[in-house]
Order: structure tokens, then C-alpha cells, then sequence
């Protein structure tokens, strides 16, 4: 924020300290004392001593706050209180004063424990607080007193001590009789500091006393503004409601005691008043009606508003909304560079940039000033140096211009080159927040290169992605180093490239270097310029060139590489020429490509980012100019391959039926640990698996050569065998929960089937391919399938979901210290050296240092 | 001989210098040098930086893929294999640190002659528990005598290889409240004292029936099986202890699923590494890629403490020095509650705190400060 700082003065907020507020602190903190339940009078202004009393907070345009002089929004609100007229029980100290009073003399308020044993027991209960927390210590305590026997008798006053039990949720009764507020309060006053320490409460925050109320703080009003509708009405904020049900019992209360009611009338008004207190901190007692509106829905209340996913603390504090941010739906761009985001102009005349404005970009930034808000590339805003800011409109556009010099800040629009940081939810991962830079273009969808979808995990099906501008230096320095897209290339998690080729990218290099294809020279610098490529040397000079020269045209000179295709063949990449074996997956794709690794290794970030763009845009022209689609006919069959399969078919229900007939007959030998059924079952879905399996072979074998479906499994672009085999074949057994479907009505899975019936095909087995058609049975054996696989989704995520969650915030404060230990936020080590090494993994080969190369590469 | 310099010799892992000990012996001195300066270079600059959040990545790296892996494992590839909880439900009941498994596990090696097949059924036989109901055919109370008498199944208990006078001790000692006496082919169970109501002498029925015989406790089923070119023995149950103590187990390589039977028998080291072993073992299945440092980090911050504690609310978070990030996470009444007793003071260490209050976070380019103060 530097750039908007100015003369401020900002400080650091270094520690913060809890406790509990005292009926002092709380009188001297306030700046009113609020004593009526009126909020405004007739003409609308807040009353004074109301609940709305300027002296808290304002929350109207055009008022001044009583206390600070200042206006709406700048006022941060004051505290007031009420005076309770007769004490009441906090609900959420509880559980301790109820620990308090049972563990405590009710004559002279000390613990129920000898001094001879205090310090032993003491240090006792610290430990057992340290290992189990608050709650354990306190039934220690309990437990402990009731050992010593001193339940029945004071240690030091030698009284004799009565039964106290808590009447959920706010009454305590003596001996069956009740214990009123001020009797418990009495008690907690007599509680020494030092037995204070014995139940672990810090005598400096907190006197057991403070926990029963005597006076109660009225949270300002900018904590619970009411909201104007647009009839006029005003609608209070729920708090006010509360605190308004609290204000007028309390008024009651005062009276009637004045008055000198009846005890009944009052006793009935306090427990009422009790109640109003009580559902003011927590509204969700168990034992309690929750405090409705009218319209029956329940208030929410303090407790309300910090809890859970929607409350403050998770909402608001540990997540934040953003300005200068954007979102639209992505489409893809092969031809945007992969650190490069396509932003609609109608965005980029929206989120601007300050730029400060000196003598040498001051001709520079007038331009903008000059174009306005409406022309693009123009500005929104000016900024003076006292932190004013400016609308550029056609009107102060001229006089804004005037005024411009050195010092202001110009906010213009963002440019081609801008930083921007792009996002997709969910942001599991850290490349799920990635830098680019910007590249405005027409239409109004934002544009990336599709091979970066990888780490977004994006697709174009309607996806939406986010767009934030960061607007300091420093931000933008630390984006543009730690963020970049090229930076984040090889994954921390398993040491891999994450973004690779993609789909046709991976389709057409495979054709290329395949040599499936014959070229003439200027064809091939036809293609290579278009990819961008204008150094030619690693052409032959002859007329036909082949498609290995072409693909080694993009990498460095100084290139070696030996590995494997994914079919297991050598690739063998020489001073840059790739002289032997097939680009495909295994080398160029994302999460696998080890060639990546090795280009990222030799040349670092931002040429591996180069090379790679240039091999996906040569996959992807090479298939655009020879064109690339597939057939209906890529799974025709040959009739000797149809045969076999068929042949295959037969023999596995030929041996089903064998099977079956055993198992009727009792002549099936069982598994260990296995029923007769189970291991039939067992034996059938391995046979059937083995009949889908060989016909799968089988199709590999027989499929026409050459067509695009083959080329796609073979190269790992898209697809594998199985897909191909289950179109041309055969679909095979459809599972649920690792068995064969057994469901549906008594004794068989669908109507159309006997009773009984074993068979492969009444057990969802599917023996045609997705060519020849389902019959409808099967069709609805999938579709229970499927149903099961949507479930199973459905119910993962948010189990996945919480196992991350937890994950982060046990581990977010884990972190490399400069003596290259691992330690928590309490600089506790963890580990001495991180993974037992120290290496990163996305620095290293997968996290070692390869011996073996490195010899290799030694001359 | 190339001898390392000390100086390259310190910095390098233990690993890292054997692997380069081992591979420079064959070179010629002056290569050697070469690549251990190579070595030494390429590891310094594949160190981790300072101030990197090594605990945000590994959860990352375990998060992440989580989504991808599925609800419902259930072995079936091997037709021979145990019913083994696999997949996300398998990685949650570890990082749960839950005592009780869902479904417990043991692989149990042998000593030479046993692991080639000598006695392996007599000997799965021996280590399975038997309860009582397997070698009883009929339970049956007499309530004219108020006794029970449970018939023998003689077969069965020649088949453990049980003497009938061992199997009385054994029940008498295992049997409380009741004496057990033989009597022809049956047993018959007197309940001590003088109660004589039916729903009592009916439940102790009930509970006889699950008394230990034989074999070793909390085994419940067993399964011989060759693996490679040994017999091992596959449990469902687990109990390390007593396996251990068997004179035929090879207790080098027997292990057990259940992490904190590992940590109470073993001790902490070895369930840090069980712990290890386990979640790569699922993540591998699932033909997924994690770098197991991250796991060995998850693994480190759940045994740090001496014993093996969850990532819940109750164990390692509950850890936190901080008040605010442990509010942030799960009940944060309680946790502000608590913290105002204590007079606790959040000295905003970590990375949630620092977020909630707009201020940089302790962590990467926000951990170092300047020497020089900018005015």
C-alpha cells in the first residue's frame, strides 16, 4: 500500500491479549450509558441514552459522531453499557464457575484442598491441562477433591460443604435450593488469587467475579448498522433487537424493585431478563428456546456471528474480497503465448493501474489523462498526493489535465504487459494461482493457451476463471518472480513438468515425428514459420525433409536427450536433432514428460516456457495442415476379428455356465475365508474380465492401422486401448462396489430376467460394443453404473474437501528456517533437515541428485 | 581410491554421499574430482530456501490429489487378498490418527523352515483366535439345574490339536463368575453365586460364547499365501505383540496396519514410519504421484509429540501456540473462551493471524526484515 500511504503512520499490530472485561474496564471504556429501549424519536434522530446514541458510533449519512468528531465510516464506533439491575450468569463461563463453586469452601472460598498439597497438585494439574486441555484440568480437579475427601468438609474454616449442581443451563442449586447470581457472585469474590492458579485462571485476566454480570457492554452501533429499505422503513440489525429486549426488562426490573414488588414478580423478571442475556451471547443453547423475529426465523446472535464457515472469523478475517479483480468465462488461444492472458477490453477499461507520475512519464500519462475514461487506453482516476481522488469525466477532464504534475498518481487502464494474477477455483494447489501477463483482445471472454489448463484443471465447457491486478510494485515484483507461469512449471509435488503438450499438441508432433507424413522443404518452413520458428539450419537442403528434421528445428543446438516413448522405445535426442524414436505423452505431456524436465534442468524457466510453446504450436499446425478427425470407421472390424471375439464370447459363458453348474452342484472348491458364492462370483468376474480383456487384445490387433483413434491412444494424446476395444467390441462387465450388479428386485436385478439366473448377461455383463448398441437391459446397467460413479464424486468432495482443510491449518505455519530446519510458528523443529535431505523437490530430479548422469555428463 | 574433501563431505546428506562414494571408486582421480565439485554444486542448489512454507506445499500434495482418488477401494484384482479399507477412507483413518481401524491388518514373515511352507496351515491354524461358540456345537441351559451345557465338537478340537484338560484350564481361567466342569462330551458351566434369574444365566450364555480358546487374541481370520517365493501369513485383526512373540515369526519384516498398536509396541520412530509406509502405499494404488517428503512431513508433525496424534481438532491443532489460528479452524468459542481464562497473548507467529490483521505473514518474502530502517 505503500503508494497510498503518504504521512500515515502505520503500525504493526504485535501481539494480541485476551481476557476478561471487568465491570470497571467496561464502565471505562464506554462512552454512554444506555438506559432506554427507544432507539429514535419522532423525526427520526437517534435518542439519547437509546440504543442508536450517537455517542456509539455513527451509522447515518451527514451525522458526526459525538465522541470523535468523525463521520460515517471513518468513526469506528464507541462501547456503551447498561447497568444491570441484579446480576446475571454469563453462558459461556458456565461450566467454570459451576467447577469453581464445587471445588470451593461456600464459607471462606478456598479450594478444597490442603495447603500441604496445592503446590503438588497444582503442578499436577498444569500437565494435564498441557497433554488435554481446559476441560480435562477441570474434571481433574474434581476428581482429585473427591479423592482427598475434603468434599464434605473446608480444609481451612473446617465448614461443612452442600451438594451444588447446575440446572442446565444458567441455574445453580444448593442442597435443591436455588443459588441466586448475587450468592454465586459473593462466593467467586472470595476466591483468592492464588486458588486462582490453581484452576489454571490468570488472576491479571480474569476474577472469577467478572464471570457473573453486573453490567453488560453495548457493542456500537457501526457493529450492527440497521438498513434503510425502500419504503423508507428502517429494519434494526438483530444485536439491536436483542439489546432492545434487554434495555426494557431491565428498565422493568429496576422499577419493580423500586417499587418494591413481590419477590415472584421479580424473580420472574430476572430469570427473563437471565434469558435475554443469554441468548444476546448464544442464541443456540441446547436447553433454551432460540430467540425468534416475528417471522419465526431465530436472531442471530454473537456466538452466531463468529462461528462456522459463514461467521467472522472464517468469512471475513481468514478470507477477504478483492477490488481490481474480474471474472468471466475462458476460451482457449493456442496461438496466446502460455504466460499470456487474453482480457476483454470491456475489462480492461474497468481495472486500472496506478502509475505515479513524474517529470519523465508525465507527457506519457497525460495521453491517458487526455483519452478519458471512455477511450481505451485511458485512465479512471487520478490521485492528488494527500490521498484524494479524482473521477476523470468529460467535464474535469480538462482541468484534471491541468492540475497533473509530478507526485499524483494516474489510475490507468491495464495495457498489453501487465501483470495480472489468474485464477481458478478450487485453488487446491499453488498453481492454481498463476501470474500472466495481459493481452487485451476483442470479445468478452478471458483467453489462455490450453496447455496451461493443466494446472488450472480448467476445460472450456463453461468454466469461469478470476482476474486480479495487483497494484504496488511490490506486489507486482513478487508475482511476476514467484508467480510467473514459468516458474511454477515443475511441481513441488512430484518434481514433473505440470503443464505439457495437450490433445492435438501431442497428436500432431507424434504424426510429425512418426514420419507418417512426406514434406517438401518450403513446406516445412511454411509450417515452422508459422510456429515461429526462423532459424532453418537443421533442414536438409533437399527437396523432402522429414518430419524428425522439422521437430528438431525448435530445440536448442545443444540439446542431448535419451529416454523412452511410451510404447518403451529409445528416443535418443542429439545436439539438438532428434535422431531417433517418436515424440509422444511420455516425453512432451504434462506430469510425465521427462524431456521437459531436462530442457527446464539446461535452460532454465523462461526457455523451456519458449521451447515448449513453439513444440505445442507445431503439434497443432502439423494437424491442422494434414488434418486430423476420426471415423466411425476407425473401429470397423475385419470379419475374422469379429469371429474371434465372438469365439472368445462363447468360450467365457460356455465356462460361466460351467461354473454355475458346479456351484449348484456343490462341486465348487471354495476360497479361504471365502463362501461358496463369494468365490463363484469371485471366479466369474475374473473369467469375464479375461474374455473382455482378450477381445480388447484382439481389436488392438485388428483395427485398421493408421486411422486417428489408433493414433491418438498409441501417441497418449487422448484415449486408450480399453476405449477403443469398448466401442468396437466389447463394453464389458458393469460393476458396482467391486461386484457384479445384484441389486434390484427379489432374487434377480431386473424383470426381465429369471429368478436365479446367474448368467453374465443378467448381471450386468455387456457383450456387444458402444458401435452395435446396447439392448436395453444393459443400457440400464450402465446407467446404474454411472449413478454409482456420480455418487461416489458427489461424496468425495467435501470428505477430500475437510481432509485438506485440516491439513492446512495443522501444517500452514510449518516452514524452512534459516539453519535449514523445519519448524511450527513456536519454533518447535520438526524436522532437522527438510525431508531428511534438504532438497526441494521441484528443484531436483524428483528430489535427488543423479550421480549417475552427472558422470556421465563429466568428460 | 578418491577419498571425498571433508568439506563436500559434510554438507551432503548420508544418502546422497553414499550413492556418490559408491560410483566415483571406478573413476580416474581427476573425473572424480570433477564430479564431486559437480555433485556438491548441483545439491547446494537444490536445497529448499529458507522461508519456504514446506507445510502449506505437503498439504497441497496430499490435498490435492485426494479429490482424485476414489471412495470405494475393495481389492479384488488378486483373488487371493484380504478385504483392505483403501483409497480416501484409508488416508483419513490414518491422518484421523483413529485408534480403532476399520479394517486391521497384519502380514505375518517367517523363519526358515515356515516361510517355505513347513506346517503353514497348522500354523495359521494356531495363530487365528478360536472362541468357544466355533468348538461347541450346541449351547444349552438346563433350568432345572440352572447350568449350561455346551456340547463339544471332538472333531473340531482334534483338528486344533487341543488336549480336552488344557482346553478346561484354559476356559475356568478365561470364564469369570461361572466354573466350568466336563462332564462326558460336554461342559458344563455353573454360574457362581445364587442368582437364579433366567435373563442372567441366558445372558452369560451370550457371553461365553465369544470366550477365547485358542490362538492368539483379535485375530479373527487367517490366509496363508505364497508371496514370490516365501509363505507369508495374511490376518484380518491385529495384534503385533503377541505375534511377536511367536518363535516362527520372522519379526524383522511382520508388520501390522494399525499405526498405534505399531507406536505402543515399537515405539514412536517406527510408527512415524509406519505411518509413512502406509499413506505412500494407498497414494501409490491409486496411481498417483506424491513425493514422499510431504508425507514424511505430515508424518513428523503428528509424531513430534511423542505419540501419534490426528490432524483434528484434538491433536495436532489443538497443538498451536496460536489462539487466533486455532479459532480459525474448528470451535472457535471455545478456543477465545479458553484463552481469556489463561490471559493467553497471541504473539501472531503464523501465517492466520497475520492474514486476519492485513499484515504480511512470517512466511517466504515475508520473513526476512531489513538491517536498515527506510525512512
Amino acid at each position: 500500500m505503500s503508494e497510498y500511504t503518504g504521512d500515515y503512520v502505520y503500525k504493526r499490530v504485535e501481539s494480541i491479549v485476551f481476557g476478561v472485561l471487568s465491570p470497571k474496564m467496561i464502565k471505562q471504556m464506554s462512552s454512554a450509558k444506555i438506559v432506554t429501549p427507544e432507539l429514535y424519536d419522532k423525526e427520526g434522530y437517534p435518542v439519547d441514552g437509546g440504543l442508536m446514541d450517537i455517542r456509539l458510533g455513527v451509522i447515518d449519512p451527514g451525522l458526526k459522531c459525538r465522541i470523535c468528531g468523525s463521520k460515517l465510516k471513518e468513526c469506528p464506533g464507541h462501547f456503551g453499557y447498561i447497568e444491570l439491575a441484579r446480576p446475571v450468569m454469563h453462558i459461556n463461563f458456565i461450566e467454570i464457575v459451576y467447577n469453581l463453586l464445587r471445588c470451593t469452601c461456600r464459607d471462606c472460598g478456598r479450594v478444597l484442598i490442603p495447603k500441604n498439597k496445592i503446590d503438588k497438585l497444582t503442578q499436577k494439574f498444569n500437565e494435564v491441562e498441557n497433554e488435554m486441555g481446559q476441560e480435562a484440568r477441570r474434571k481433574a480437579i474434581r476428581e482429585e477433591i473427591t479423592k482427598l475427601k475434603t468434599i464434605n468438609k473446608c480444609p481451612y474454616c473446617k465448614a461443612r460443604q452442600q451438594k451444588v449442581t447446575l440446572e442446565k443451563p444458567t441455574t445453580f442449586l444448593e442442597n435443591e435450593k436455588r443459588l441466586s447470581p448475587i450468592e454465586v457472585r459473593t462466593r467467586m469474590e472470595k476466591i483468592t488469587d492464588e486458588d486462582c492458579l490453581v484452576f489454571g485462571l490468570n488472576p491479571k485476566s480474569v476474577r472469577p467475579e467478572w464471570m457473573v454480570l453486573t453490567i453488560l457492554p453495548i457493542p456500537p452501533v457501526t457493529m450492527r448498522p440497521s438498513i434503510t429499505l425502500e419504503s423508507g422503513e428502517r429494519s434494526e440489525d438483530d444485536l439491536t433487537h436483542k439489546l432492545g429486549d434487554i434495555v426494557r426488562i431491565n428498565q422493568r426490573l429496576f422499577e419493580n424493585i423500586n417499587a418494591g414488588a413481590p419477590e415472584i414478580i421479580i424473580e420472574d423478571l430476572w430469570d427473563l431478563l437471565q434469558y435475554h442475556i443469554t441468548t444476546f451471547f448464544d442464541n443456540a443453547v441446547a436447553q433454551l428456546p432460540p430467540a425468534r423475529h416475528r417471522s419465526g426465523q431465530p436472531l442471530k446472535t454473537i456466538s452466531e456471528r463468529i462461528k462456522s464457515k459463514e461467521g467472522r472469523i472464517r468469512h471475513n478475517l481468514a478470507g477477504k474480497r478483492t477490488n481490481f479483480s474480474a471474472r468471466t468465462v475462458i476460451s482457449p488461444d493456442p496461438m496466446l503465448k502460455l504466460n499470456e492472458v487474453g482480457v476483454p477490453k470491456e475489462v480492461a477499461e474497468k481495472i486500472t493501474v496506478p502509475e505515479r507520475v513524474t517529470e519523465w512519464n508525465m507527457a506519457y500519462l497525460k495521453e491517458f489523462v487526455e483519452r478519458g475514461h471512455k477511450k481505451y487506453p485511458g485512465a479512471n482516476y487520478i490521485v492528488r498526493p494527500d490521498g484524494k481522488k479524482k473521477k476523470i469525466t468529460d467535464e474535469t477532464r480538462e482541468q484534471l489535465l491541468e492540475e497533473l504534475q509530478p507526485g499524483y498518481l494516474v489510475e490507468r487502464h491495464v495495457m498489453d504487459g501487465d501483470i495480472a494474477i489468474f485464477n481458478r477455483q478450487p485453488s487446491l494447489h499453488r498453481m492454481s494461482m498463476m501470474c500472466h501477463r495481459i493481452k487485451v483482445l476483442p470479445y468478452k471472454t478471458f483467453r489462455l493457451n490450453p496447455a496451461v489448463c493443466a494446472p488450472y484443471n480448467a476445460d472450456f465447457d463453461g468454466d469461469e476463471m478470476n482476474l486480479h491486478v495487483p497494484q504496488t510494485e511490490e506486489a507486482r515484483a513478487e508475482a511476476e518472480i514467484l508467480m510467473m507461469v514459468q516458474t511454477q512449471l515443475i511441481s513441488p509435488r512430484y518434481g514433473l513438468s505440470v503443464i505439457g503438450c495437450v490433445q492435438d499438441g501431442v497428436s500432431g508432433n507424434f504424426i510429425l515425428t512418426n514420419n507418417m507424413i512426406k514434406m517438401t522443404r518450403n513446406e516445412a518452413v511454411d509450417l515452422l514459420s508459422s510456429v515461429g520458428v526462423d532459424n532453418f539450419t537443421k533442414l536438409s537442403r533437399k527437396e523432402f525433409v522429414t518430419g524428425a528434421d522439422v521437430f528438431s528445428c525448435v530445440l536448442p543446438d545443444d540439446f542431448n536427450f535419451v529416454g523412452k516413448s511410451k510404447s518403451g522405445q529409445p528416443v535418443k535426442i542429439e545436439n539438438g536433432k532428434l535422431i531417433e524414436g517418436v515424440m509422444d505423452s511420455a516425453n512432451l505431456g504434462g506430469g510425465k514428460g521427462l524431456m521437459l524436465r531436462t530442457l527446464h534442468k539446461n535452460y532454465g524457466a523462461d526457455d523451456t516456457i519458449q521451447i515448449l510453446e513453439k513444440i505445442f504450436k507445431l503439434g497443432i499446425k502439423t494437424s491442422l495442415k494434414y488434418g486430423f478427425s476420426v471415423a466411425i470407421s476407425d473401429s470397423d472390424l475385419p470379419k475374422a476379428a469379429r469371429e474371434k471375439i465372438n469365439g472368445i464370447m462363447d468360450t467365457a459363458y460356455q465356462e460361466v455356465e460351467n461354473l454355475i453348474d458346479r456351484f449348484q452342484r456343490n462341486d465348487l472348491e471354495t476360497f479361504p475365508g471365502k463362501s461358496l458364492k463369494e468365490t463363484l462370483e469371485l471366479k466369474i468376474l475374473e473369467l469375464l474380465n479375461k474374455a473382455r480383456n482378450e477381445s480388447g487384445l484382439v481389436v488392438n490387433e485388428f483395427a485398421p492401422k493408421g486411422t486417428a483413434t489408433l493414433l491418438m491412444t498409441n501417441s497418449g494424446a487422448r484415449g486408450n486401448p480399453l476405449n477403443l476395444a469398448q466401442m468396437a467390441a466389447c463394453v464389458g462387465q458393469q460393476a458396482m462396489r467391486g461386484k457384479r450388479i445384484e441389486k434390484g428386485y427379489q432374487g434377480r436385478t431386473l424383470s426381465c430376467f429369471k429368478k436365479d439366473d446367474l448368467s453374465p448377461a443378467a448381471h450386468g455383463f455387456i457383450k456387444k460394443g458402444f458401435k452395435s448398441g446396447l439392448k436395453p437391459h444393459e443400457f440400464f446397467f450402465m446407467g446404474m453404473t454411472g449413478r454409482d460413479s456420480l455418487m461416489d464424486t458427489a461424496l468425495r468432495t467435501p470428505k477430500s474437501g475437510y481432509l485438506y482443510r485440516r491439513l492446512a491449518n495443522a501444517m500452514q505455519d510449518l516452514k524452512v528456517e534459516y539453519d535449514n530446519t523445519v519448524r511450527d510458528s513456536s519454533k518447535k523443529i520438526i524436522q532437522f533437515d527438510y525431508g531428511e535431505d534438504g532438497m526441494d523437490v521441484s528443484k531436483s530430479e524428483g528430489g535427488i541428485v543423479n550421480v549417475q548422469r552427472i558422470i556421465e555428463e563429466t568428460k | 581410491m578418491t577419498t571425498i574433501p571433508k568439506e563436500i563431505a559434510d554438507s551432503l546428506p548420508k544418502a546422497l554421499l553414499e550413492d556418490l562414494k559408491e560410483k566415483v571408486k571406478s573413476l580416474s582421480q581427476t573425473k572424480a574430482k570433477k564430479v564431486m565439485e559437480t555433485v556438491h554444486q548441483e545439491y547446494n542448489k537444490a536445497r529448499v530456501e529458507p522461508g519456504e512454507c514446506v507445510g502449506l506445499v505437503a498439504a497441497e500434495s496430499i490435498g490435492e490429489p485426494g479429490t482424485q482418488m476414489t471412495l470405494n477401494t475393495f481389492h479384488f484384482a488378486g483373488v487371493a487378498e484380504m478385504n483392505v479399507t483403501m483409497g480416501l477412507p484409508r488416508i483419513i483413518e490414518i491422518l484421523d490418527g483413529r485408534k480403532e481401524l476399520k479394517t486391521p491388518m497384519m502380514e505375518i514373515f517367517l523363519k526358515k523352515p515356515y516361510s517355505k511352507g513347513k506346517d503353514i496351515k497348522k500354523l495359521a491354524m494356531n495363530i487365528k483366535e478360536t472362541k468357544l461358540n466355533e468348538i461347541v456345537t450346541e449351547f444349552v441351559i438346563n433350568v432345572a439345574d440352572f447350568i449350561i451345557e455346551a456340547k463339544l465338537n471332538k472333531e473340531k478340537i482334534k483338528d486344533l490339536g487341543m488336549r480336552e484338560a488344557t482346553l478346561l484350564t484354559i476356559l475356568s481361567k478365561e470364564i469369570k463368575g461361572a466354573t466350568v466342569k466336563k462332564k462326558e462330551d460336554s461342559l458344563i458351566i455353573k454360574p457362581r453365586g445364587k442368582s437364579d434369574s433366567l435373563n442372567e444365566i441366558y445372558k452369560l450364555k451370550e457371553k461365553i460364547k465369544g470366550t477365547y480358546v485358542r490362538g492368539v487374541k483379535k485375530i479373527s481370520q487367517v490366509l496363508p499365501v505364497k508371496r514370490g517365493e516365501e509363505f507369508i501369513i495374511i490376518t484380518a485383526g491385529s495384534n503385533l505383540k503377541d505375534i511377536l512373540k511367536m518363535e516362527e515369526v520372522d519379526t524383522s519384516r511382520t508388520r501390522t496396519n494399525d499405526i498405534f498398536e505399531i507406536s505402543g509396541v515399537l515405539g514412536i520412530e517406527a510408527a512415524r514410519q509406519a505411518i509413512i509406509d502406509e499413506v505412500f502405499k494407498v497414494i501409490e494404488s491409486q496411481g498417483l504421484n506424491v513425493d514422499v517428503r510431504h508425507i514424511m512431513l505430515v508424518a513428523d508433525t503428528m509424531c513430534i509429540e511423542g505419540m501419534v496424534k490426528g490432524i483434528t481438532r484434538y491433536g495436532v491443532v489443538s497443538e498451536k501456540a496460536s489462539v487466533l489460528a486455532r479459532a480459525s479452524f474448528e470451535t472457535p468459542i471455545k478456543h477465545i473462551i479458553n484463552a481469556s481464562l489463561v490471559g493467553e497473548t497471541d504473539k501472531l507467529s503464523s501465517v492466520v493471524e497475520n492474514v486476519m490483521l492485513n499484515q504480511p505473514v512470517p512466511v517466504g518474502t515475508g520473513l526476512p526484515g531489513l538491517i536498515t530502517k527506510v525512512k
